[in-house]
């Protein structure tokens, strides 16, 4: 078992993203990360889901998911080859000057910003590949999450290939 | 431009896409389009007892006439109704539009009297769902619904019209084509995927054809004996190929699945599998990981979601059955020496298993025994008819024991598997084929699950001729039952209630009870003949199994052959 990205234009019409995780659901599939948002083409939107599964059961996610008529195109996205990003919002507890100074280097050194302060905590983005948010979040677990969202990742192929 | 209504607009472009009959049942949310009815003269509406019957009458007339079937019904209930038969419809893969009325869209979503959520209900059983937001979209709806249930894979469409669109008038326009971004069927095979097909079925000794509904859908039964003709190979069919061709062509040896007969033997001996137009449902296949593990597969699918989803196969080909297994024959024409000759000792072993197998299907002469009607239904139906089955023990003796002689002459719900789709469908089918005669083959079980539409046969002036195999029981439970759950008979006796004869009576039908073959086949040729509907009753053993059968969690080697 491992992840696959998939990501999927479709038109952008009522009851689409529910036709796409109905069948996932139906299929007995598993959807670890899902993001939908607007493209250079105003009636396409792109959906990037990430599932879990054997390299058979995502052929067949993806086969599946070509039939539906408002899905214009379905592409695997293999990781090694595409550019990966997710958007991470932390609210993190700041217990003291020195808990505030740690979380600004860190925020620092993952290339992420503050957004907003308060005496007794703080609100950080990062953006980055999965892992690296995996890393940024262990590292403020220290200092007390209070809140934490992300987006699930979205995903380009790099290169020539569209 | 023409200005009209949108339940205008929608009875016009049925016309256009060449609709000649809708099965339907009248309701609030439907009722502008049934005022524009009652004044069509060129639109036949059938009006049925129960919407159920509607989805399966229009999926009936659709297998029978490779045309697309609309059914029609109001909100709420009547929709819910109809989603058993087009269930049945999306897993058999059969055209079906359902036009279904809607509370007015601002009272969408409020909960209002007779509202469901039909399009959340249908999705995972259409192949797409429509909900007009605008009575202008209506006729291009229309066409595109046509366009996708009948192309591809074809399959049930669902248009679900609010009431206040039907009423709204807009100026109409008609479309010519149809122009959908994300659906394009394939239908021309890979050229080098046939190559590979060609040379592996030349260089196979035991080669295999395993036909399945596809093959009908595409009408490629020529396209398939030409080729099975050239390859000497044998041809089994699945539930759904069953009459994808004549069967008693030599090359033929019946069916394969948990009820098959000796075509379950060879299709295990061969050394290569041309699948078409085939799904391999396990009830095709008995267990996946033991399905023919020495075999090489060469797949044909116009849906490329089949290839790889239950078989793993080693020649995947995504196109139209028709135009793949041309092709292939056109590419094997091209080599010089033909594959004919090697043949004989496969043909000659395929003949010797087929000889063995007979002894098992043999029974009794005389006896009023199920496989011995089913003889006589085949003696006595003229080679164009039609025999559509119920489910259950019925539709598997006649799987086991008919030979359908036309091209689609056999009509069954096999994905599903719905009892009670038998009565309707036939009357589906006789609406569609009224120069033929149409039988259903039914249990008592299942005919009681629709009889109500026996009231249809009669007012609408349909007539057919059912079969009652009537055993008191729900037969096939009973089966499994009597031989892997120690005979405990969990709730399945039906007690011979009703008295069949006394309801077609009730109904204007013709009722006879019979107790001897002879008096089954005399009755049998005037029911064929009656320009009204019968209902022949006929008393059977409950002990009786349908054999031989795979059982359970079995692969194919598995066959019980005898209790």
């Amino acid at each position: 078992m491992s992840a696959h990205i998939i990501a999927a234009i479709v038109e952008h019409k009522p009851g689409v993203l529910f036709k796409i995780t109905n069948l996932i659901r139906r299929r007995g599939f598993n959807i670890s990360s899902i993001s939908v948002g607007a493209t250079e083409n105003p009636n396409l939107a792109r959906i990037t889901m990430v599932v879990e599964g054997d390299e058979a059961t995502v052929e067949q996610i993806a086969k599946q998911l070509q039939k539906i008529v408002e899905v214009v195109k379905i592409s695997r996205l293999n990781p090694s080859e595409s550019v990966i990003r997710e958007l991470l919002l932390v609210k993190v507890h700041v217990a003291d000057s020195r808990a505030r100074s740690d979380i600004l280097g860190y925020t620092q050194i993952f290339r992420g910003r503050i957004i907003d302060v308060i005496p007794d905590s703080m609100i950080v983005e990062v953006t980055g590949g999965p892992n690296k948010i995996n890393a940024f979040v262990e590292l403020m677990k220290q200092y007390g999450i209070k809140e934490l969202a992300r987006t699930g990742i979205t995903a380009l192929a790099r290169g020539e290939k569209v | 431009m023409v200005r009209m209504t949108g339940a205008k607009a929608l009875i016009e472009s049925l016309k256009r896409e060449g609709a000649k009959v809708i099965f339907g049942l009248p309701g609030g949310a439907i009722l502008p389009v049934y005022d524009v009815l009652y004044d069509e003269a060129d639109l036949r509406h059938i009006l049925v007892r129960h919407e159920q019957c509607a989805a399966h009458m229009a999926d009936g007339y659709a297998r029978a006439s490779n045309s697309v079937g609309v059914c029609m019904a109001t909100s709420g209930p009547g929709a819910t109704n109809l989603t058993t038969g087009i269930a049945t419809a999306y897993m058999d893969s059969s055209p079906v539009v359902a036009i279904t009325g809607q509370v007015p869209t601002n009272m969408i979503g409020r909960d209002a009297f007779q509202e469901a959520d039909i399009v959340g209900i249908m999705t995972p059983i259409t192949k797409h769902c429509f909900q007009p937001r605008s009575a202008e979209d209506i006729p291009r709806i229309v066409k595109e619904a046509f366009y996708i249930a009948s192309t591809g894979r074809p399959g049930p469409v669902l248009i679900d019209l609010p009431r206040d669109i039907q009423q709204m008038e807009a100026d109409m326009e008609f479309p010519e084509n149809v122009k959908l971004l994300g659906y394009n069927p394939k239908l021309d095979p890979h050229p080098l995927q046939i190559k590979r097909a060609a040379k592996l079925l030349i260089e196979a000794e035991k080669p295999f054809i395993l036909a399945g509904g596809g093959v009908k859908l595409s009408g490629a039964y020529m396209e398939l004996i030409a080729l099975a003709e050239l390859l000497q190979a044998p041809i089994g069919t699945t539930l759904m190929g069953k009459g994808a061709v004549p069967e008693d062509h030599p090359l033929c040896i019946g069916g394969v699945g948990m009820h098959g007969g000796v075509a379950n033997k060879v299709i295990c001996e061969s050394d290569v599998i041309l699948a078409v137009g085939v799904r391999f449902s396990d009830r095709t296949t008995g267990r996946f990981d033991s399905f023919c593990p020495e075999a090489k597969i060469i797949h044909i699918d116009i849906d490329s979601a089949e290839i790889n989803k239950n078989i793993r196969v080693h020649i995947p080909i995504v196109a139209d059955a028709r135009r793949a297994l041309k092709a292939i024959y056109d590419e094997i024409i091209g080599y010089a020496s033909k594959p004919s000759v090697r043949r004989s000792e496969w043909i000659k072993r395929v003949n010797e298993l087929v000889e063995a197998a007979k002894e098992y299907l043999e029974h009794e002469d005389g006896k009023l025994t199920a496989p011995a009607v089913i003889r006589e239904i085949r003696n006595l139906m003229p080679r164009n008819s039609i025999l559509v089955t119920e489910v259950g023990q019925n539709q598997m003796w006649a799987y086991l024991h008919f030979k359908v002689l036309m091209p689609g002459g056999y009509i069954t719900s096999g994905g599903l598997g719905t009892m009670g789709f038998g009565f309707p469908a036939a009357l589906g089918a006789k609406i569609a084929r009224s120069d033929l005669p149409v039988v259903d083959l039914a249990g008592d079980g299942s005919f009681l699950m629709t009889e109500q539409d026996l009231a249809t046969s009669v007012a609408e002036d349909i007539p057919v001729t059912v079969v009652v195999l009537n055993n008191g029981v729900l037969g096939m439970v009973a089966q499994w039952q009597r031989l892997f759950y120690r005979r405990r008979y969990s709730h399945v006796y039906l007690g011979r209630i009703p008295d069949f004869v006394k309801l077609a009576e009730a109904y204007g039908a013709s009722g006879v009870r019979v107790e001897s073959l002879n008096d089954f086949k005399e009755a049998f040729a005037k029911a064929l003949k009656s320009d009204i509907t019968t209902v022949i009753d006929i008393l059977i053993d409950p002990e009786e199994n349908v054999l031989p059968m795979i059982p359970p969690g079995g692969s194919l080697k598995d066959m019980m052959w005898r209790r």
